[in-house]
């Protein structure tokens, strides 16, 4: 194995480009070297790009929203003074990666890179509006996170082609998300189904929707209905039960030992529900 | 297989190595710089025996290369303790005997040593949370968890 740390993205690119046999990028790790420790994959060019100027960096973009560096963690996001006051629900689903220990490494590009279909951030950025630039060696394009997992452990990426920056669209006014999982334990465990919602309010009506299932599907699901059964009243019993209604109807899950299809799909109803309380009570000025 | 040399500081001391890139920092600490406090319980993330700080965070010396730790500082258990005084966590988990075949007490100490220093006044459940994916097969968790809030509380009074 070739291990690389370039300095600039140019030659990040220029690496995956060229390389040849199996490449992965190393972020935090906490994927790849599991990976490799338990023989999954073992790649033959690493390229570590935590060296690269601003890729740790959380910065206000010029239109209010945020950019994130690729080598950013989850503990930065969960300390950053402001971030999490505009985007709950991301910086929650990061929290929920892992230990205290893995959150020092772990990053949300790497977990949507690793595209596991129970990736826990990714619902929440989807459900945020969040996108990747993704650059080559044709250059740089911006595009939504929806459209980078393909399958599990699959990415849209092509060959040469890596991530170099995330970013969160400005909050808004009377916006909130939230995001919750469902895992048998505590802490420590991946999700049996995620869900993340995204509200806009104008007074107590909802103006903007969006919602996202995770662990349901071979990728994570935007329920687009979501926003015709929202937008245009409150946050009532009919609409709970409709949204509920929603998330049963979008899960094309899998049988296996941590939940059945019958259970992920009930599951999925009661986090859709949860979820989009909490974003609404965010989106009228809640902290928590 | 060419190696690569790096230099790094642990507990304060410049060391420079020569490792592979595949070898994790666990690795190296261990079979190349003889500091086998920070242990390997699973080798994968989950069990936070090998613990140690990398420019003060707490991370899994597992999950990190040995290369990655050029330019970096590590903190591990050996560099607790100042000489032979133990640190009072050291100290608190003998008294309190929050250990007992010890695999998983280095990393607990440096997890606890870095909570402390983050947050001096960690409810019960903040302490839990933090040591979540630090696993222990003994003692039931209880008297580590006493262990550190009675230091927390000794700690806050001596400073
Ligand atoms: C103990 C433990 C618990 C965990 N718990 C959870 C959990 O609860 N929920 C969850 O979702 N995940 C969990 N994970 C998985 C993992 O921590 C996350 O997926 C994490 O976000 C991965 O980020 P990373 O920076 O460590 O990625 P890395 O391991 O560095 O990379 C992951 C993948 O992304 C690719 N990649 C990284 N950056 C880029 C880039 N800029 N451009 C293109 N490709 C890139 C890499 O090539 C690799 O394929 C856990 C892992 C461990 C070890
Ligand atoms: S050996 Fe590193 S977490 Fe278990
Ligand atoms: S004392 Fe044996 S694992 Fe904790």
């Amino acid at each position: 194995m070739k291990y690389y740390k370039p300095a600039t993205f140019e030659e990040a690119v220029a690496l995956v480009a060229g390389a040849e046999g199996v490449t992965r990028i190393l972020a935090g790790g906490t994927d790849v070297l599991v990976q490799m420790r338990s023989d999954i994959i073992t790649p033959d060019t690493l390229i570590d790009i935590k060296a690269i100027p601003g890729t740790h960096e959380i910065t206000r973009t010029k239109d209010g929203g945020w950019r994130l560096g690729v080598a950013v963690t989850g503990a930065e996001m969960s300390e950053h003074p402001e971030l999490g006051r505009d985007w709950p629900g991301v910086v929650e689903a990061m929290d929920l990666i892992g230990s205290t220990q893995v959150q020092g490494r772990a990053t949300p590009v790497g977990n949507l890179c690793n595209g596991s279909p129970a990736a826990d951030s990714v619902p929440a950025m989807i459900a945020a509006g969040a996108a990747v630039t993704v650059t080559g060696p044709e250059g740089s394009r911006e595009i939504p996170v929806e459209q980078i997992p393909v399958g599990p452990g699959k990415t849209s990426l092509a060959k040469g082609e890596i991530i170099t920056a995330l970013t969160l669209p400005p909050r808004g006014a009377q916006g909130g998300d939230a995001y919750l999982r469902f895992i048998p334990r505590t802490e420590m465990d991946i999700a049996v189904v995620g869900c993340a919602v995204n509200l806009r309010l104008n007074g107590d009506v909802i103006t903007e929707a969006r919602m996202v299932l995770g662990a349901v599907a071979p990728t994570a699901v935007v329920v687009h209905a979501a926003a015709d059964a929202l937008v245009g009243r409150t946050l009532d019993e009919d609409a709970l039960t409709a949204l509920s209604d929603l998330a049963e109807a979008s899960c094309n899950p899998i049988d296996d030992k941590r939940g059945t299809i019958k259970f992920r799909t009930h599951t999925a109803g009661v986090l859709a529900r949860r979820a989009a309380k909490i974003a609404y009570s965010r989106a009228k000025g809640a902290t928590a | 297989m060419s190696k690569t040399h790096v230099t790094t500081k642990v507990n304060g001391d410049e060391v420079e190595f020569l490792c592979d890139p595949r070898e994790t920092l666990l690795d190296v600490l261990r079979d190349r710089l003889h500091l086998t406090g920070a242990k390997e319980g699973c080798g994968t993330g989950d069990c936070g025996a090998c613990s140690v700080t990398v420019d003060g965070r707490l991370v899994c010396s597992c999950l990190m290369l040995g290369v990655e730790a050029e330019g970096k500082e590590i903190g591990t258990v050996e560099g607790i303790a100042e000489g032979e005084t133990l640190h009072p966590l050291q100290q608190k988990f003998i008294e309190y005997a929050a250990l007992q075949c010890g695999i998983c007490t280095p990393g607990i100490l440096v997890a606890t040593k870095a909570l402390l220093e983050k947050n001096p006044d960690p409810t019960e459940s903040e302490v839990r949370y933090w040591l979540a994916g630090n696993l222990c097969r003994c003692t039931g968790y209880d008297k580590i968890i006493r262990a550190v809030m009675d230091t927390a509380a000794e700690m806050r009074e001596a400073s």
